[in-house]
């Protein structure tokens, strides 16, 4: 029924905003095709043994206390009332706004030797008292754990609150007390909801940056950034890349895999679960791991925050603060118009030409959401590093020696084409779930009376649409705005935005003096988490 | 003539869903597409619309090809209108807004005037500035016509108006139409499955099974001359009685002589099956032959009887409703019979059953 104009343009479309994605995983994989000599081999013997069994290490830690913590959680608010039970519903999920390397610093800062947790230790109990080093693989475990645990709680609890009630009554009908009907009923049920947060879990984790960096531990990110600061081989960061993206790569598809088999958002609400109420010690012990949990990942490290930031107020709010506060802010808000009209056009040309393999090209352009920033910053330079040098070559062709100079590298261009590819699925979820709001009767009716392409666009889509872009746009803005390994590895020479400033910071052991660039992040963070809480606690 | 299918096919994949119709309509004159589900009736209305593309046959409009071999007018030009099932009302914008949506070849004040006029003519001059969301089920459908007719359309289509709606509004909104169509002399095609709604509504019905056009004529027709057992039983309720053919062109059944009336097919040949109608089986007190009730359902102003006749065939009588027999009573019942249809006998079938 479309006209071939139309079907064209839908799918250069698609095409076109499936290159930022898949273009560094090209270059990427092509590193492998030339090995380069002495660097190549150093980084087979000595790097990267211990980046895998440390990022191995640390996905299995994460995974397992994130596992654990998460259900434990979700578990205790879904199936049991306490005091203070509904505003934890909610605050156990703030953690999210908080970006890993904001903990990380605050934790560095707090439990270090000369901090004042462990100097209040020393004065307490004696000289000799000294906790475990938070610069470790362990402390960036606890760290990571402490900010993700969130998306498993928020999974299951959503998978207790929506399909237990049935399963939970079903199970004590036949003979189960409470506790064996959550342990043979309740917790099967929840399975894939869970493994769908712990997967959410490591991706993050297999992408992060922000934390192993500040706690010193080497992951793939961390190696991907010293072979390319320190050793100036882009060849040999791409190799690291190609590994890492393969791993992330891995991780979608076992995570597509398990969503695959059972639907596992697909429950429909069957009845509010019915809460068992603690009284006495029971209460107060839930109502203490809550307040632990919450204290410990949040309030405390916040209330850090807050007293550094005032700290260290008089001598570094000053003008430069603001400029790189403005600059994080333009950076975020021109990033979250460019995300979410491609969004916007990648959901309407897929509105327009539902073919199977067009969804499955849409598919690949969203892939980029699971590939780590440095893999996206590292694959994306050697592209526009050689388009650089093509116009350079063309240009001194044309005008000889008074040829302008091309510095595309000097641009904001690399960035912004990473940002494309990792935030697209940010974005095009709202939008798509909005498209999918508009029946396509309201289509064909507008078709009808006479509305086609732009004007059906502007005049049904656009006035429906207002809603779902503004969150698209809100949600893509926080994440550039904590964004920090692409900002950091694509930035123009001196270029600083508020991450950039808390990661030089931290490299710089100025635990507190990072303070005051994180707190605007965390504020800025905090508002999608509460309309993320609003909704989650409204499902059931 | 003013609408116009000719041998309209439409495959999707390997299955057929039209199968070569061909029907027309004169100008002003309201039409209907009745059948089952899946026979292929809202195919044949998107097909006109320009929704759908024909495999095959053409499409006309005043003799204007809109869709034939290599022919296919978007929809926005083929001069259609269409009322959604759902009525597809724009939510984001007010009866008016909705209304003046198709009227942008318009100036602002024309629109204004025109979208004013529509909704006065169907009753909603004062709910201009409402939402779909604040108007009744009742409401909305008549925002939908009137957003379908503003732009001065050929010829009206309506996919299922009513089946959104409750049964007690329903019999009142589909007599309101038929008078705004007719008032407003529209050329107006309607699906619908329920048999009463076409009936009420239409000029000429067109009754469809998968995908072919079965029979095409007017809702009288369609009831007392059905050209087909299919016919006979998706139109009002029916039951067959074998019968033998007389040397004089009678008929002769179980329940008497049979004379032929004011029309029918019936065709002398041997054995054959005849139509009966529940009105066409009277009861009478005074009738020699007696029958015993099976079955009873209360309508109201009458009653629909299930009659087991000696023979152990059944027939459904309709009987005004002061005659309340009990269950497993025998009743005097005669034919009164003005149509005679008959059919081939089916085989293997020994007694003809309501729907």
């Amino acid at each position: 029924m479309s006209p071939m104009p139309q079907r064209f343009a839908a799918v250069a479309a698609v095409a076109l905003l499936a290159v930022p994605a898949m273009l560094p995983l090209v270059s990427a994989a092509l590193a492998w095709a030339a090995p380069e000599g002495e660097i190549w081999q150093h980084q087979l013997q000595h790097v990267l043994p211990r980046v895998t069994g440390n990022t191995v290490l640390l996905l299995v830690l994460v995974a397992a206390v994130t596992g654990v913590l998460g259900t434990a959680l979700a578990w205790l608010v879904a199936g049991h009332e306490f005091p203070g039970r509904s505003i934890f519903a909610w605050a156990l999920l703030l953690p999210l706004a908080v970006p890993g390397y904001v903990l990380a610093v605050v934790f560095a800062g707090a439990l270090d030797f000369a901090g004042p947790l462990q100097s209040w230790l020393r004065d307490a109990l004696g000289v000799g008292v000294r906790l475990p080093p938070i610069r470790s693989l362990g402390g960036a475990a606890l760290v990571l754990s402490l900010c993700l645990y969130p998306y498993v709680y928020m999974l299951a609890r959503v998978a207790f609150e929506t399909g237990g009630a049935r399963t939970l009554e079903a199970a004590q009908t036949l003979g189960m007390d409470r506790r064996s009907a959550f342990r043979r009923a309740l917790l099967p049920l929840a399975r894939p909801a869970i493994a769908a947060g712990v997967g959410l879990v490591c991706m993050e984790t297999l992408a992060d940056f922000g934390v192993v960096a500040a706690l010193n531990v080497d992951t793939f990110t961390t190696a991907i950034y010293r072979a390319w600061y320190g050793m100036f081989s882009i060849a040999a960061a791409l190799q690291m890349a190609a590994v890492l993206a393969l791993l992330a790569l891995a991780g979608v598809w076992v995570e597509r895999r398990l969503r695959g088999g059972r639907g596992f958002a697909g429950q429909r609400p069957n009845g509010a679960l019915p809460r068992l109420t603690l009284t006495g010690a029971r209460a107060f012990a839930a109502t203490g791991i809550a307040s632990f949990v919450l204290a410990v990942a949040f309030v405390l490290p916040m209330a850090q925050l807050l007293a550094w930031a005032v700290k260290h107020a008089a001598s570094d709010l000053d003008a430069r603060y603001w400029a790189f506060a403005g600059r994080s802010v333009a950076l975020a808000a021109s990033g979250s118009l460019v995300v979410v009209a491609a969004a916007l056009v990648h959901g309407y040309a897929l509105r327009l030409e539902r073919r199977p393999w067009l969804l499955g090209l849409g598919r690949l352009a969203t892939v980029g959401y699971a590939v780590p920033g440095t893999v996206l910053a590292v694959g994306l330079f050697a592209p526009v590093a050689a388009l650089n040098t093509w116009m350079q070559d063309r240009l001194d062709i044309a005008f000889g020696a008074s040829a302008p100079q091309v510095f595309l590298q000097g641009t904001l261009l690399t960035m912004f084409v990473a940002y494309l590819a990792r935030f697209l699925a940010v974005g095009t979820g709202p939008v798509e779930s909005g498209l999918e709001r508009i029946h396509r009767n309201l289509d064909e009716a507008a078709m009808l009376l006479g509305a086609r392409g732009a004007g059906r666009l502007r005049r049904l889509h656009l006035p429906l649409l207002r809603g779902s872009l503004l969150a698209a746009a809100v949600l893509v803005f926080v994440d550039l705005m904590k964004e920090l390994p692409i900002t950091l590895m694509t930035r123009p020479f001196g270029f600083e935005t508020l991450a950039v400033r808390v990661f030089e910071m931290a490299a710089e052991g100025e635990w507190e003096r990072a303070a005051l660039p994180s707190v605007l992040i965390v504020a800025v963070g905090v508002l999608p988490v509460v309309l993320l809480a609003r909704r989650v606690t409204h499902v059931a | 003539m003013w609408l116009e299918l000719r041998d309209a096919v439409r495959r999707f994949g390997a299955r057929p869903a039209l199968h070569g119709v061909s029907f027309g309509l004169e100008e002003g004159e309201v039409g209907c597409l009745l059948g089952p589900s899946g026979c292929g009736k809202t195919t044949a209305l998107r097909c006109i619309a320009g929704l759908e593309t024909l495999d095959g046959g053409s499409i006309l409009s005043q003799g204007r090809v809109l869709e034939g071999p290599g022919v296919h007018l978007p929809p926005h030009e083929r001069g259609i209108g269409l009322v959604f099932q759902d009525h597809a009302l724009f939510p984001h914008l007010t009866a008016r807004g909705n209304v003046e949506f198709g009227l942008q070849h318009l100036s602002r004040p024309g629109r204004r005037a025109r979208a004013a006029e529509m909704l006065e003519l169907v009753g909603l001059g004062d709910c201009t500035d409402a939402y779909p969301a604040q108007l009744s089920g009742g409401q909305q459908q008549r925002v939908a016509v009137a957003r379908a007719l503003a732009p001065r359309p050929a010829t009206l289509l309506l996919d299922e108006p009513f089946s959104s709606l409750d049964v007690a509004l329903r019999e009142r909104l589909v007599g309101e139409l038929r008078a705004l169509l007719k008032s407003l002399g529209a050329t107006a095609l309607v699906v619908t499955h329920d048999q009463q709604d076409a009936f009420a509504l239409a000029d000429r019905v067109a009754l469809m099974r998968e995908g072919r056009l079965e029979q095409w004529g007017t809702p009288y027709d369609l009831y007392h001359r059905p050209v087909s057992r299919f016919a006979a039983e998706f139109v009002g309720q029916a039951s067959f009685l074998p019968a033998c053919c007389g040397g004089s062109g009678e008929l002769q059944t179980e329940l008497g002589p049979l004379v032929e009336g004011h029309g029918g097919n019936a065709a002398c040949g041997g054995e054959v099956d005849v139509l009966l109608r529940p009105d066409d089986v009277v009861h009478d007190d005074v009738a020699p032959l007696k029958a015993r009730i099976v079955e009873r359902v209360f309508r109201g102003a009458e009653f629909l009887y299930t009659l087991e006749l000696p023979s152990g065939r059944r027939v459904l009588s309709l009987v005004p409703s002061h005659h309340d027999h009990r269950i497993g009573e025998s009743i005097g019942v005669r034919l009164a019979t003005d149509h005679v249809v008959t059919f081939p006998p089916l085989r293997g079938v020994t007694a003809a059953g309501a729907p």
